[in-house]
């Protein structure tokens, strides 16, 4: 029998980070942004937070932790690194109309290297003589459920055990989709992303809107690492181990077809079929596991295929997205 | 009317032509200023003097004859599917898959490799690991291809994420061949028999990729600027409406185009499993799928140009690994690096393509 | 009437684009509760005028007066706070959105649809508007996102509208229904101008005219009190004499026959309807017709680049076999050694490659010959350095990217690629557009040239006088139809400018 209850929050965990990570993209792309430095931007975010938390750690014992400050630091750094990142997309693709595809794999290269550089050489550089950056304390903070999480029997295990990074990003999620289809901000924002001309002729700051719309997907997708690093993996950075969960986000924006709001379930679905293969009864192949990993970039595909083959206008990219705008050039 | 009407101090305009040479300057400006500003983050970083980070990057690439050979082995794989990539992105096709495309060449590589010994003689599988890398290479893009032609489907996400169907393909079949048993590599492929392993040179192993990558270059080059099919391309990437008006074919020009592409990349695999490490692992690509956009990019999509940039890129970046090792830090301090000196010449191309006009005297009408 | 403040003064308005003038010292008053066709020919300044009332220029002279009050308009913004909105010919819609989506883009405020949509209803109830709130832009035809944008501009309270050429996307029945709404907004007090070089449209909807030609303000007056042929006469003013050659067409032939042609683009619009004709061998035959008549339809259907939804397009050769030219496209026809040339109106977004050089553009049409994998490049460029002396192509070299040369220079390199060919049919679409004098009359002289060469030439032009001084023959159409075939010798200038908006030329009242 399939252990649905240990399997369904081992997915949710799995999902949180492809959620916050998709949102942020979803939010830039319907800006007509197509950043391919999401991944780069995640392992940012991860690994800000965590110096953050690092410093702040550095010789104390959990009593002397205050857990606002265990909280602030690192989401802060978290969110400040991923917004500089985000800022330094818009400058090179709104400002300087650079290539979209060129600058956010190059900001990839650069993202995954700072979080790894770091990784692998914040104790020496902070010369501090611990063997690993494990940070327990933070983490705890970061892990902490509903105190009564554990006596409401199957109904706390799949709802309530989760940290509250988790419960954020399915707000975050929800709440961006609200915007986005139901208020004037997000009403602009889409028209900018379909058709700059007409937003600009309309009175819309088009510059601006892509702007804010890429570094507030920046930042989100920035938490996304950190709800990586300090719940999932219990605050201990290892490098490359966030793998290539930043592209999978990516692959949930088409899965999605540029809705957050199908994102919460979707990316648990992500996170399952990520996770799946421990939950395949032994005795089969060990290969074939790897098969199954192969799943969510199978299923975006042909997610991709179906929407351009249906060509159902709702469902496809924002026409305007990878092209820059220049204004003269109508 | 009270309204005041504010003049902006300056307004972007596309420049007309800028004479190659200025052009080049601007470039080699902005890559000297990565450059100072990559030694001074260093020296930041480690607290060694500039002028040492910089004898540590000539070191790493130029310091022993072995470091110059694997120089030139990274310079000639990423130059390979950097070429791969380029007449894609001279018809503004963005093909984001080569690095799948390299590993499935890799893959078909290696399953002649293991799976044919024995029943076929040696020349016989190495001519069969050709055609089955560059054809597995081709039909891997040739799938995204046939979709943006028929149904129009985005190939920047469909190549995307058709690198990591082929990274999990390649990750079963490491288990399925596994050897030793339980390890969940492959291994060296045929260690003692070195069956399907291309040709070396006696003493330089890396020679014969050096030299297809070399003559590939050329072949891509004379393709793209001399042929008829390199002219299509660059019709149809320039405007689609004027191809159909000469009669071009446009979904056919986009197929054979993204084939080709792929099966370039396919050699990258066979030359990295068949020639160079014998061996094949998910990551044997190494990101170089993602690296050749740029290279391709900064070069203007020109061959020749590409040889330059790949240089750049793997000097710099096996230099940076040389300053990682020498003051302890990690390796991917090089991937900070190539990150800054990218952005540097990433945002100059703006002022390559947009001039600043500045106005002068205040109250013109916008 | 004259005691009544005008909504809109305009006072001696001069703007100029580079060297040329494109309104000269115009004044010109709109009243609320008027409608008034500003009738001119194609380039005499109408929606030049216009677009400094809306915000996009600014007049280098002249002042504007709202309601008898100066004002400055700098922005469109401006000109909504004054009540002016204008509805250009080329929307200004976001495909994925709905009607009220669009209709709100851009303001400020809480967001709410149901309001919107409600006070939506309202303007399209009090005049007569069909539109659903709810409806995506990309399930609308032209009509109603024409519609869309009007009630857009009627919902940020404009009482001031312009219209440019509002009828040019539109079916006869669709065109009613808009004159039947304009009509209740002219009754509900609002001021109109309706940009147009449609005769009967002036006639059955203004109530009073303005002339423009060349830029310059010619008069105005009410429409009652004038006729079709005074405004044809205001708005063409007198022949020019040119001085084409136009050499006696040598043994024409038939060598392209038309049948029952009808092409609808894509949005199912009819672009040309049961067009039939013939065109000769070694004879011009000049397409006449407002813009946006079906002549672009037409050549591009002969050229195999327009899908065509039933008639015939035959080519004859020499010998008189016959051969069908549809569902061929441009390299079919050419294996059939059909030599074709087309110059279309788009010259660097379909003739040539922008972007790239004289010898490269001239390689487009040839670079397909012989059997070597290889292009030819020295024949192009050869080619090349041949047409620059020969057309006086002004150029740097002939490695110089096209997009960089002149308007005129462009034109030259094309219709030189063109007739280097050595085509049996040439197409030209507005093949003087933008040029100067001295480039037009070289023009001229080529395609005479390949006239005499036995070359079947169509010829679509927008100015009359060259038509009439050019052309064997000429077919004018009028709304994708035939309006009649007349020869060029003897015709004159106000019957085929007759003809071209209205069926047959006949004045039916």
């Amino acid at each position: 029998m399939f252990d649905f209850v240990s399997f369904i929050p081992r997915a949710v965990v799995q999902g949180i980070p492809l959620l916050l990570g998709s949102t942020g993209e979803t939010i830039t792309e319907k800006s007509g942004n197509l950043n391919l430095g999401i991944p780069g931007i995640m392992y940012v975010g991860g690994i800000s937070g965590v110096i953050g938390s690092f410093y702040y750690e550095a010789g104390k014992t959990a009593q002397d932790m205050n857990t606002a400050l265990t909280i602030l630091i690192p989401l802060g750094c978290c969110l400040l690194g991923s917004f500089l990142m985000g800022l330094l997309y818009c400058f090179l693709t709104v400002t300087l109309r650079a290539n979209q595809n060129v600058t956010g794999l190059a900001l990839t290269t650069f993202g995954v290297g700072f979080g790894n550089f770091f990784g692998g050489s914040l104790i020496k550089l902070s010369g501090s003589s611990l063997p690993s950056i494990i940070m327990t304390n933070t983490s705890n903070v970061f892990r902490r459920t509903l105190p009564f999480a554990d006596k409401m029997g199957v109904f706390g295990k799949l709802f309530l055990n989760y940290g509250f990074l988790a419960y954020a990003a399915v707000v975050i999620a929800l709440a961006a989709a609200y915007v986005l289809g139901h208020t004037r901000t997000g009403l602009h924002l889409r028209a900018v992303g379909e058709s700059p001309t007409t937003a600009d002729a309309a009175g819309i700051n088009v510059t601006r809107y892509k702007y804010v719309a890429t570094c507030v997907g920046a930042m989100i997708a920035g938490l996304g690492g950190l709800y990586y690093v300090m719940d999932y993996a219990c605050g201990v950075w290892t490098n490359d181990a966030f793998g290539d969960r930043g592209w999978l986000a990516i692959a949930l924006v088409i899965f999605t077809i540029w809705r957050p709001n199908v994102g919460v379930l979707a990316s648990f679905l992500f996170g399952g079929l990520y996770i799946l293969h421990m939950y395949i009864p032994s005795g089969m192949n060990l290969a074939v596991k790897e098969l199954y990993k192969m799943a969510p970039y199978v299923v975006t595909i042909i997610v991709l295929v179906i929407t351009s083959m249906r060509n159902k206008r709702e469902n496809q990219p924002p026409a305007s997205l990878g092209l820059p705008y220049f204004r003269e050039e109508r | 009317m009270n309204k005041t009407n504010k003049t902006p101090l300056f307004h972007v305009a596309k420049r007309g032509a800028l004479p190659w040479y200025k052009a080049w300057a601007i470039r080699g400006a902005a890559l000297l200023l990565a450059l100072v500003l990559c030694g001074v983050i260093t020296s930041l970083v480690t607290g060694e003097d500039p002028i040492a980070v910089y004898g540590a990057i000539w070191k790493g690439s130029f310091g022993t004859p072995r470091k110059i050979w694997v120089l030139l082995q990274n310079i000639a794989m990423l130059l390979c599917v950097s070429l791969a990539v380029t007449p894609a992105f001279r018809m503004r096709c963005w093909n984001l898959g080569a690095e799948g495309q390299a590993l499935i060449g890799g893959l078909a590589c290696a399953a002649c490799m293991i799976t044919l010994p024995g029943k076929l003689p040696n020349w016989a599988i190495i001519v069969c690991m050709i055609v089955a890398s560059l054809l597995a290479g081709a039909v891997w893009a040739g799938i995204p291809a046939f979709f943006k032609a028929r149904y129009n489907t985005n190939e920047t996400l469909f190549t995307l994420m058709m690198n990591y169907v082929a990274t999990q393909l390649v990750a079963f079949f490491c288990v399925v061949w596994e050897s030793p048993k339980g390890s969940g590599t492959i291994g060296i492929i045929n260690q003692k028999t070195e069956i399907g392993w291309l040709p070396q040179f006696p003493s330089q192993k890396y020679l014969l990729n050096v030299l297809i990558v070399a003559v590939l270059c050329v072949l891509v080059y004379i393709y793209l600027n001399y042929s008829k099919h390199g002219y299509e391309i660059a019709v149809v990437g320039e405007s689609e409406r004027t191809a159909r008006y000469v009669g071009i074919k446009v979904e056919k020009v986009i197929v054979r185009t993204m084939l080709l592409s792929g099966a370039i990349c396919g050699l990258a695999g066979l030359l990295l499993v068949g020639s160079t490490n014998h061996t094949l692992t998910p990551t044997i690509v190494d990101g170089r799928g993602f690296t050749a956009v740029m290279v391709s990019w900064l070069a203007k999509f020109n061959p020749i140009w590409m040889i330059l940039t790949s240089f750049l890129l793997v000097f710099l970046g096996r230099g940076a690994g040389e300053i990682a090792t020498k003051f302890g830090l990690n390796r991917s301090f090089g991937d900070i690096l190539t990150g800054i000196i990218l952005f540097c010449i990433i945002g100059s191309e703006f002022f390559i393509n947009y001039e600043i006009k500045f106005t002068r005297g205040a109250g013109k009408e916008g | 009437m004259d005691n009544k403040i005008a909504a809109v003064t305009m006072r001696n308005i001069t703007k100029r684009f580079g060297p040329t003038l494109a309104n000269d010292k115009v004044w010109l008053n709109i009243y609320r509760g008027e409608i008034l066709a500003l009738l001119g020919e194609n380039g005499s300044g109408k929606t030049t005028l216009m677009n400094m009332l809306s915000g996009i220029y600014f007049p280098d002279e002249g002042e504007i007066a709202i309601d008898g009050k100066p004002v400055v308009i700098r922005s469109p913004k401006d000109a909504f706070a004054f009540g002016i909105g204008m509805i250009h010919q080329h929307f200004k819609l976001v495909d994925v959105l709905t009607a009220t989506e669009n209709i709100i883009l851009g303001l400020e405020g809480k967001l709410d649809l149901k309001a919107a949509a409600k006070k939506i209803r309202e303007i399209c109830d009090t005049y007569g508007f069909e539109v659903d709130p709810d409806q995506k832009i990309y399930d609308m035809s032209v009509s109603q996102k024409q519609t869309v944008e009007i009630v857009k501009v009627l919902y940020r309270g404009a009482d001031i509208l312009i219209l440019d050429e509002p009828t040019a996307v539109l079916t006869p029945q669709e065109t009613d229904k808009l004159f039947a709404v304009l009509r209740n907004m002219r009754d509900a007090g609002k001021a109109i101008v309706i940009i147009t070089h449609k005769m009967h449209e002036v006639e059955s909807l203004s109530d009073r005219v303005a002339v423009l030609r060349h830029g310059q303000f010619i008069g105005d007056m009410p429409t009652k009190s004038t006729n079709a042929q005074e405004m044809t006469n205001m708005m063409v003013g007198h022949p020019v004499v040119l001085n084409i050659d136009r050499p006696e067409p040598l043994d024409p032939m038939p060598r392209i026959e038309v049948k029952n042609l009808t092409v609808r683009d894509v949005e199912g619009t009819v672009k040309l309807d049961d067009v039939s004709f013939t065109a000769n061998s070694g004879e011009i035959l000049g397409i006449a017709g407002i813009s946006g008549s079906g002549q672009k339809e037409l050549l591009e259907a002969i050229a195999g680049l327009q899908p065509v939804e039933k008639g015939s397009i035959e080519y004859i050769h020499d010998d008189g076999r016959r051969e069908q030219l549809l569902g061929k496209d441009p390299f079919a026809i050419q294996e059939m050694g059909v030599a074709l040339s087309f110059v279309p109106e788009d010259r660097l977004g379909m003739g040539l490659v922008g972007n790239m050089d004289l010898g490269n553009n001239m390689m487009l049409r040839s670079y397909r010959k012989g059997k070597s994998p290889f292009t030819n490049r020295k024949a192009p460029y050869k080619l090349a350095h041949q047409m620059v002396d020969f057309l006086e192509i002004s150029t740097p070299s002939v490695e110089t990217p096209v997009r960089r040369l002149s308007g005129g220079n462009v034109q030259k390199v094309l219709v030189g690629r063109e007739i280097a060919n050595a085509p049996s049919v040439l197409l030209t679409a507005y093949a003087v557009r933008g040029l100067d004098i001295n480039s037009s009359y070289l023009i001229y002289d080529t395609i005479n040239s390949q006239k005499m060469r036995g070359v079947a030439v169509l010829y679509v032009g927008e100015d009359l006088d060259v038509l009439l001084e050019l052309c064997d023959r000429i077919l004018v159409l009028c709304g994708g139809k035939v309006s009649g075939i007349v020869p060029g010798r003897g015709a004159k200038k106000r019957d085929v400018g007759m003809m071209m908006t209205k069926l047959g030329g006949k004045d039916d009242e």
